[in-house]
């Protein structure tokens, strides 16, 4: 009987490993990932926005039942009078803020779901909830799917995700382009649809981009010359023009390579085709049946002489 | 200017600027004045009205009366042929119930019946007689023949003041009672005569009744809340609140909501339209709106009582950026009994490895000897 | 290798510390319902920028990873041929299906709408690209193969009872409803002994593929662990995100299997009065120095590699706890090459001690502690929170000091220990 010890099972570890290597190999290799252009979302011009909240107000008329949003209370405010939230929450899908460096620096900002072109939600999701539309782009939430596991916001490069941390029933909670709302019945966001100074455009992400570049062209010096969401993260659907730094509006700097891409590559390599998990049961069945064999006649001498003592052991 | 006599007392340009009003107060483009105006000139076009009193104070016909904005009572009077009006029409006794009578005969199914004032309903109606014969009777025989039926104020439209429980007389609307003709209502205490005008306007300019809301209410002048148009509105949003009568806020002109504004909860366009003709009413000169125009308000909750705001808009101030603390840290508690656990975890550890035997002893024999 | 190299332990299950086991798991159920009832948000601290609290941390990140102490004997037993430990592997297995069990149950208190649980099932609704996906179907899988491998303690007790505490039971409650107790419960209960017999000598001929499939899973799922956190490149600090993360865990969860297989051992002997299984343990801990050297080489490497290694020695908050966590992987594996103190079972217990802790440490700070989603976020767990994961892992050791009393798991011991054992035990009661 040949003892497959340490050397064999080092062997093993060392298979594994070299597959995890190649992950991170494959990984490292940037691969050009398909930009649609033609999928839908919004550019948001932080010079052009007033501050009305509009936008807000339309979002919650429009999608409070479908996206079971209620109101937010401040907390001065016992008599319910305002929705004031403070930050994209488990009710309120899209928000203006003031960023106020100075009185004369100073930038709102909207916030809602980027609908990333790889999004990392999609990327995560464990069933299928979060899904991205082929031909929209549009980045949805199916909450008869969800099981509440959190995980696209932990994903989430932008914290867009929001769960109803106070319900009994609770569910994920982020902008879906009005899909089954105002998309569906006027063919725009309630958002875009209610701004009244055009600071929120609605279309075609080429046509965004192309008005986005335009708008940078026409006016040298009013804008950071940067589009935000063009190539963040792989590019989304939700493009920003603004005059301040995009971190102080609180858009995270973020890499070109979206993190989908580097985490599906290392998981595709170990998982690809189910081979490596077959190839590592075989070998491991095999290990071990030759071991137990190596066994076998000391087996049959023990159960012969356990066989007497079973009465007593009971 | 082809009928000038039509009009007595009305001039041209006043006579313009009335439908112009009416128009855009109708949501009309504004090309749709001269049919407005072709419409209210056309004598043979005069749609015969008959106007019941009830149980009423007559305010609403007060109030139209007193909109004197180029005397829109004389243009209400002669663009309709007003058969019947108990408190305007010159005849009396058998002859006015002749004048309704032959109205009705000459009209049938083509007049516009308005009515003014609750029904009462009780012991066969016999609170309210007109002409010895109750109103429940003068009602259902005015309605049978009517093309449609307008009730004017809140007592028509809803039952009003003397509705309110116990509700000696039961009284009730005229919609309660006719089922089988459409019954707009312009509720209000007292209603706009604009609002009157314009759906009478409507009436006879499509031939056909303007759109209503649930309550059966016309959308372009019940369509909104008072409280989303209100001069005060921008005190809301801000947090400016009047907390009592004659108090700081209350001469500043804020918010009247904390002393019991219904505004939020009350359809319709006095913050837009005003009263008297020269914009007055009653949250601009500092009392709460009383929701007049709404059957589950006036009259059935307090003046003072607040009511619940159901789509609330966002407050007038702006979150940071950077919200400096955002979820939940530790608490002295929780960190108190982790301390104990832990410390309490460490000691029984190290009491533990102190107990366990260091280096190959007696229990490792046992196992050698195997 | 039978049945009977495994024993039941006879002492009584009503202790002060079952008692104290009993209240910690009532307090942390209690707390489950008011999760239920009120919403994750009202018993714990967890946010939007920290949706993974302590339950995900440490009940499923950590927890599977000490309950890695059956997958580590398996490897050790079956695939490295060391037959001699077979006797240990019970109550590994034991504790490794009640630790994958309560983590799957506070998997299922965590998440949000578990009624959906179901769609795992669906094919339509499976996401190959999700780890978490992985990992689900694999710590299902998992604990039902832990199952299948703890099932024939339960049938040997099965076949051989008398049913004495049920007839009993019985008895007491057809007299008290004042009938005779029919015969056909006794040969109910007769055909459930038959049944047992004749399972478990087929289940015996299978167990080792079920058994294998029992160290496969756990290296898929324990490295798809790691894996949850490669997508969250912006939010992990650069000292643990890194494209090495599933074979950190890897190795992470053989290292802490074996560490805690020894600290089980040395633990349940010492609470049940029973000799000190030094040779194996000693044995045992030969192989963890091996893994911890190869574990941190990669997380030196790595670092290297990345540039890291200038933040790891920075002294911040982030670098601080990973210098913990090193050190203590560190100082335990150092420990452990000393042949004199392999032989020692405090210095067993001490240094398995330190590399579970260590090790632990590594999964908190790739979960939790070196995870920051951005300005101004901050998580401490609550309470109530911590009642809940201390409620389930009480139940856990509730369940295991349970079973070793009426289930042969604890390793047999010869005739003159198990006397002194008995005495040791009856003293003690």
């Amino acid at each position: 009987m040949r003892k497959p010890s340490r050397r064999d099972f080092l062997k093993i570890m060392g298979a594994t490993g070299a597959a995890l290597l190649a992950g991170r190999a494959g990984a490292e290799a940037s691969e050009e990932h398909h930009v649609n252009n033609e999928t839908i979302g919004m550019l948001y011009d932080a010079t052009k926005c007033v501050g009305c909240k509009a936008c807000m107000s339309a979002c919650k008329r429009v999608n409070s039942d479908y996206g079971s949003l209620s109101y937010e209370q401040a907390k001065f405010d016992s008599d319910g009078l305002w929705d004031a939230p403070e930050d994209l929450s488990g009710s309120t899908r899209t928000l203006i803020k003031l960023f106020k460096e100075s009185d004369k620096q100073w930038s709102y900002v909207k916030y809602s779901c980027m609908h990333c072109q790889k999004p990392s939600c999609v990327s995560v999701c464990p069933v299928s909830a979060m899904t991205r539309d082929k031909m929209t782009g549009t980045v949805d939430y199916n909450k008869d799917a969800c099981i509440g596991c959190r995980y696209c916001q932990v994903a989430c490069a932008f914290n867009i995700p929001k769960f109803q941390w106070e319900k009994a029933i609770p569910q994920i909670v982020k902008c879906d382009l009005c899909k089954n709302t105002n998309l569906l019945k006027k063919g725009i966001t309630a958002c875009a649809e209610v701004c009244p100074v055009g600071a929120i455009m609605f279309g075609k992400r080429k046509d965004l981009l192309e008005e986005a570049n335009k708008r940078l062209s026409e006016n040298p010096g009013k804008y950071l010359n940067h589009i935000y969401g063009e190539k963040e993260v792989g590019g989304t659907n939700h493009l920003y023009l603004s005059a301040m730094q995009f971190n102080k509006l609180g858009l995270p700097v973020l890499a070109n390579e979206a993190p989908a891409e580097f985490s599906e590559k290392i998981q595709h390599t170990i998982y690809k085709g189910f081979i490596a998990p077959v190839a590592l049961y075989g070998t491991l069945c095999f290990v071990a049946l030759k071991n137990m064999k190596g066994h076998g006649t000391d087996d049959k001498h023990s159960e012969k002489e356990e066989k007497g003592e079973s009465d007593h052991g009971a | 200017m082809s009928k000038p006599d039509l009009f007595p007392g009305v001039n041209r340009r006043d006579f313009m600027k009335t439908c112009v009003t009416v128009s855009a107060m109708l949501g009309l483009p504004f090309g749709m004045v001269s049919k407005v105006a072709a419409a209210a000139q056309k004598a043979d076009n005069r749609p015969a009205v008959i106007w019941l009193h009830f149980q009423e104070c007559t305010g609403c016909s007060e109030s139209l009366l007193r909109s004197s904005h180029p005397t829109v009572a004389n243009l209400i009077l002669d663009m309709v042929s007003l058969d019947y009006h108990e408190t305007l029409m010159a005849g009396s006794g058998h002859q006015a119930e002749k004048s309704l009578h032959d109205s009705m005969q000459a009209n049938k199914g083509k007049y516009i019946l308005v009515v003014e004032g609750g029904i009462p309903t009780k012991d066969n109606g016999i609170y309210c007689k007109v002409g010895g014969k109750t109103a429940l009777e003068s009602l259902r025989k005015a309605a049978d023949g009517a093309a449609a039926i307008i009730s004017i104020g809140t007592c028509a439209s809803y039952g009003g003041i003397q509705s309110v429980g116990p509700n000696p007389t039961g009284a009730v609307g005229v919609g309660d009672i006719i089922k089988d003709k459409p019954v707009i209502n312009l509720p209000g205490c007292p209603p706009s005569p604009y609002n009157f005008l314009s759906t009478v306007l409507y009436y006879v300019t499509f031939k056909k009744l303007p759109e209503l809301d649930k309550m059966g209410r016309p959308m372009f002048a019940y369509g909104r809340k008072i409280h989303e148009h209100c001069e005060r509105r921008a005190h809301f949003d801000a947090g400016r609140f009047a907390k009592a009568f004659g108090d700081e806020g209350h001469s500043l002109g804020y918010c009247l909501y904390k002393l019991g504004c219904k505004g939020p909860a009350t359809h319709a366009n006095c913050s837009v339209l005003g009263f008297n003709d020269i914009g007055v009413w009653p949250v601009g000169v500092g009392h709460p709106c009383i929701g007049c125009t709404e059957p589950d308000l006036l009259f059935k909750t307090a003046i003072a009582d607040k009511v619940q705001i159901h789509e609330p808009t966002p407050f007038d101030s702006y979150a940071p950026v950077d919200l400096k603390d955002k979820g939940k840290g530790p608490d002295p508690l929780t960190t108190g009994v982790i301390g104990l656990a832990a410390g309490a975890a460490i000691g029984a550890g190290i009491m533990m490895a102190k107990k366990l035997p260091d280096g190959p002893e007696k229990e490792d024999d046992h196992e050698k000897t195997e | 290798m039978g049945h009977d190299e495994y024993q039941k332990h006879d002492a009584k299950i009503l202790t002060p510390t079952f008692i104290v086991l009993l209240t910690l798991t009532l307090i942390g159920f209690a707390l489950i319902a008011v999760r239920f009832i009120k919403g994750i948000g009202a018993v714990t601290n967890m946010s939007d920028g920290y949706p993974w609290g302590i339950w995900i941390t440490y009940d499923v990140a950590t927890g599977t990873a000490i309950a890695c102490g059956g997958y580590a004997m398996a490897i050790l037993i079956y695939i490295r041929n060391h037959m001699h430990y077979h006797p240990m592997i019970r109550s590994a297995i034991l504790t490794s299906m009640f630790g994958y069990g309560l983590a799957g149950f506070s998997v299922m208190v965590d998440v949000g709408r578990p009624w959906n649980s179901y769609n795992f099932f669906i094919p339509s609704k499976w996401q190959a690209n999700s780890a978490m996906f992985e990992v689900a179907l694999c710590v299902m899988a998992y604990t039902t193969v832990l199952l299948l491998e703890f099932l024939p303690a339960v049938l040997t007790t099965l076949e051989k009872t008398e049913w004495k505490t049920l007839q009993l039971l019985l008895d007491m409650l057809y007299s008290r409803m004042g009938m005779k107790r029919p015969e056909r419960i006794g040969e109910r209960l007769d055909k459930v002994k038959e049944v047992a017999a004749w399972l478990k000598p087929r289940l015996d001929k299978v167990l080792i593929f079920v058994i294998v499939l029992g160290i496969t899973l756990p290296t898929m799922h324990q490295s798809s662990l790691g894996s949850l956190l490669l997508i969250a490149s912006t939010k992990l600090h650069p000292l643990w995100h890194t494209g090495f993360l599933p074979l950190l865990f890897l190795i992470n969860c053989m290292f802490i299997g074996y560490s805690i297989a020894i600290l089980e051992s040395v633990i349940s002997c010492y609470a049940f009065k029973r000799p000190f299984e030094t040779k194996e343990l000693s044995g045992m801990a030969r192989i963890i120095p091996w893994l911890t050297v190869i574990w941190l080489a990669v997380v030196i490497g790595d670092l290297a590699w990345r540039g890291q290694l200038g933040a790891a020695l920075s002294f911040d908050f982030y670098s601080r706890f990973f210098l913990l966590e090193f050190c203590l992987v560190a100082g335990g594996s150092l420990l452990l090459f000393s042949g004199r103190k392999r032989e020692s079972i405090r210095w067993l217990f001490a240094s398995a001690v330190l590399i579970v802790l260590g090790g632990a440490l590594y999964r908190f700070n790739v979960y939790l502690i070196g995870f920051n989603p951005g300005k101004g976020w901050h998580y401490f767990p609550s309470l109530a929170e911590l009642m809940i994961t201390v409620g389930i892992v009480a139940f856990e050791i509730l369940g295991y000091q349970v079973l070793v009393k009426i289930l042969p798991v604890l390793p047999k011991l010869h005739t003159r220990q198990q006397i002194d054992a008995g005495h040791a035990a009856e003293g003690k009661a």
